[in-house]
């Protein structure tokens, strides 16, 4: 496992944006895991292994997500991000692609679509645009969506701010057409 | 409820270390966040009376929000606002100080102390630090700390976001001296 300093997780509960008030309410929430990058400072080769010591975690961070928003069945949209600090490299982000898409879409019950990721080398405070897409079909356009993260205090020169990102359904006033939920066929996951 | 509410945010920050060493247990930060509509955006109102009830409103609606999010024993808090371009400071004030801090402190059953704030005008994404204290000594050094809260699309112009923020211990590290919290007397709220 590798070495926490600290978790942040946000819920945004959003009732409407303008038009009429959602009978549900959209929620969107983020896990952040602050973590020590094993490799700051200089260039090492060999890094793919720590995908491995990452699996935990990923586990870790989307129970803590799915806690956040109640219950499994209850999430729609996905997303995945990473801030390296300025000690490492963009490729240190890289090694959350595999455990972080894989432990939400273990714990989701075999979402089919791609997870959406961004990354970026940053000091504290930097902010990330996670996008999100539907959990079986990237193509539904009312679950394009995105949360923006960040940690006040992370992270710092030799560490990494690993994010996963889940959403209850659509934008608040979806109105832009598009492939809908009810029209998916759920081979591909794409549409 | 007065309060017309769009969304509301809560966070959560857990710390699990801090210069190399182990805080333990975790050191629990939460803040649950209102962003509602400006009854008064651009406008003279001499009459707040409509945002001290809202105050009221919000005080049990968040402070149940964030204890929830922090689960266990509250040892400090603190609160925040902030107006949108279009409202002016006198807003905040009238939500956060006459009435909101009674059924914040009903919630958490005790509160001798004051309670810390700070209110600001800004725009969408403006950084909210709500200073903390200790709830039932405000002289309790080790617990005079802050929490940063930011929402990226928060608040507009004819609205305000309001913030209550609770802990389960003081910084992480504390080692500057002063009154401990295990000599307060919790009578008259400061030692």
């Amino acid at each position: 496992m590798p070495d926490v300093r600290k978790f942040v997780v946000t819920v945004e509960e959003i009732l409407h944006e303008g038009g009429p008030i959602a009978p549900t309410p959209l929620r969107r929430a983020c896990v952040l895991a602050v973590i020590r990058n094993p490799f700051a400072g200089k260039y090492h080769a060999d890094i793919a292994p720590f995908m491995d010591d990452l699996k935990p975690l990923g586990l870790d961070m989307a129970r803590r997500l799915i806690a956040a928003l109640g219950d499994a069945r209850l999430i729609e949209g996905y997303g995945k991000g990473a801030i390296v600090g300025e000690a490492g490299e963009i490729e240190h982000g890289a090694l959350w692609h595999a455990p972080g898409g894989y432990a939400m879409r273990e714990l989701l019950g075999g979402a089919k679509a791609i997870v959406p990721s961004t990354k970026k080398v940053g000091g504290p405070g930097t902010r990330l645009d996670i996008p999100i897409t539907h959990v079986n079909a990237s193509y539904v356009r009312s679950h394009l969506d995105a949360m923006e993260v960040g940690v006040p205090d992370a992270p710092r020169a030799r560490e990494i701010v690993f994010a996963l990102v889940m959403t209850t359904g659509a934008r608040i006033h979806s109105r832009a057409g598009g492939l809908a939920p009810r029209d998916i066929k759920g081979e591909d996951g794409l549409r | 409820m007065k309060a017309k509410l769009r969304k509301i945010v809560t966070f959560i920050d857990e710390t699990l270390a801090e210069q190399g060493q182990t805080i333990s247990p975790p050191l629990r930060r939460a803040a649950a966040v209102a962003v509602i509509e400006n009854p008064f955006a651009g406008i003279f109102q001499e009459d707040l009376s409509l945002l001290i009830d809202i105050g009221e409103e919000l005080g049990l609606l968040l402070a149940e929000r964030a204890v929830a999010a922090l689960g266990g024993e509250v040892q400090s808090y603190g609160k925040a606002a902030a107006v949108g371009e279009n409202g002016e400071l006198e807003h905040a004030a009238a939500i956060l100080h006459p009435k909101l801090g009674t059924p914040f402190r009903k919630v958490l059953g005790k509160g001798a102390a004051l309670i810390p704030s700070s209110k600001k005008r800004g725009g969408m994404g403006v950084v909210l630090d709500i200073p903390l204290g200790h709830k039932d000594a405000a002289f309790v050094r080790s617990h005079f700390d802050g929490m940063e809260v930011r929402i990226n699309d928060a608040p507009r112009a004819n609205e305000i976001m309001i913030a209550l923020a609770v802990t389960s211990a003081g910084r992480p590290l504390p080692r500057v001296g002063g009154l401990q919290a295990k000599e307060i007397k919790g009578e008259d709220g400061l030692r």
